[in-house]
């Protein structure tokens, strides 16, 4: 069923498609950077510090999107006893823990002048911060176990338990009251957010979203080399 | 037009700070990626040049062997 997953079969897709996803990433990067720094509008309340949202908004996107990834890949990697599966969750998983730190830090760089502080223990941001924490101990367990069968039990019980703080960050700002706002963009209801603000997030999104997957592809590429330069100690 | 840019009202240094760490950010773990594959490469390829004819004739069999030894992958 999944024959297609194959590394031996996909190699000589995913070697070669990262060079083509950086020379639209860098095109749709500049769009998108010229977009939400230049000819986007400034808020009427935050002036032009509202400009913050199109790079800590897709990176929080992106990295809550990543980690339900992980635990989608790692828990099918036990359904279906697919290897690839543990090894596809793998490599996705430090993009997605560097964008959560750039949501961390760039939504500190916008407290300040919305908030009047760097740092305050809201839902919101408190439920990040332990996202990053899942991202850190899914990532060491890779490097500090050995032992495949054991390793691929342990970051899937990580990802199962962090897994759990996905919807509380998304619907925090309901259940709770924070300093955050609630969201401006719903896919089943009418956005609040204007179209001329909504362009370049969305532009910065798919930017991001390629950057993510320029990473998972070299991160892949990297992964599956060591496991051939394993097969090759014991020719 | 240029200085109103940079200072954006007051708020160009959090604005500018927030997109420099997101940049930063960017270029570190690309550039880790990449050293971390390429290094990982140059072990294969050392590693493949060191079988006898034998057992390299056996592992370029395998098409993934044959992929990672071309040079066509440049990132």
């Amino acid at each position: 069923m999944f024959k297609i997953f194959n590394p031996n079969k996909i190699f000589s897709v995913t070697s070669k498609a990262p060079k083509y996803i950086l020379f639209i990433f860098v095109i749709v990067i500049s769009i998108g950077l010229m977009e939400a720094l230049i000819f986007s509008p400034e808020d009427y309340k935050q002036s032009h510090s509202v400009r913050i949202m199109y790079v800590h908004v897709p990176a929080a996107w992106i990295s809550l999107s990543i980690f339900s990834f992980i635990t989608l890949l790692s828990l099918s990697g036990f359904i279906f006893k697919n290897k690839n599966f543990f090894l596809i969750a793998k490599s996705l998983a430090p993009s997605g823990l560097v964008f959560n730190i750039i949501a961390l830090v760039t939504g500190s760089i916008w407290g300040k002048p919305t908030w009047g502080t760097w740092w305050a223990w809201d839902a919101r941001i408190t439920s990040m911060l332990i996202l990053v924490l899942f991202y850190l101990m899914y990532l060491i367990a890779w490097r500090i176990f050995e032992d495949k069968e054991n390793v691929s039990k342990i970051t899937t019980f990580i990802s199962l338990v962090g897994i759990i703080n996905v919807p509380i960050i998304k619907y925090s700002v309901d259940w709770w009251n924070t300093l955050h706002q609630p969201a401006s963009i719903n896919i089943l209801s009418k956005s609040t957010i204007h179209s001329s603000m909504l362009f370049p997030l969305m532009i910065m999104t798919a930017a991001f979203a390629l950057f993510s997957l320029l990473i998972f592809l070299m991160k892949y590429n990297t992964e599956l080399i060591k496991i051939k330069n394993k097969g090759l100690d014991r020719l | 037009m240029i200085n109103e840019l940079i200072s954006m009202n007051g708020y160009g240094s959090y604005v500018w700070s927030a997109f420099g760490f997101t940049i930063l950010s960017f270029s570190t773990l690309y550039l880790v990626t990449r050293s971390q594959y390429l290094k990982e490469k140059n072990k294969f390829v050392a590693k493949f040049g060191a079988l006898d004819p034998k057992k390299s004739e056996a592992a370029k069999s395998q098409s993934i062997i044959k992929e990672i030894l071309s040079n066509n992958q440049s990132i």
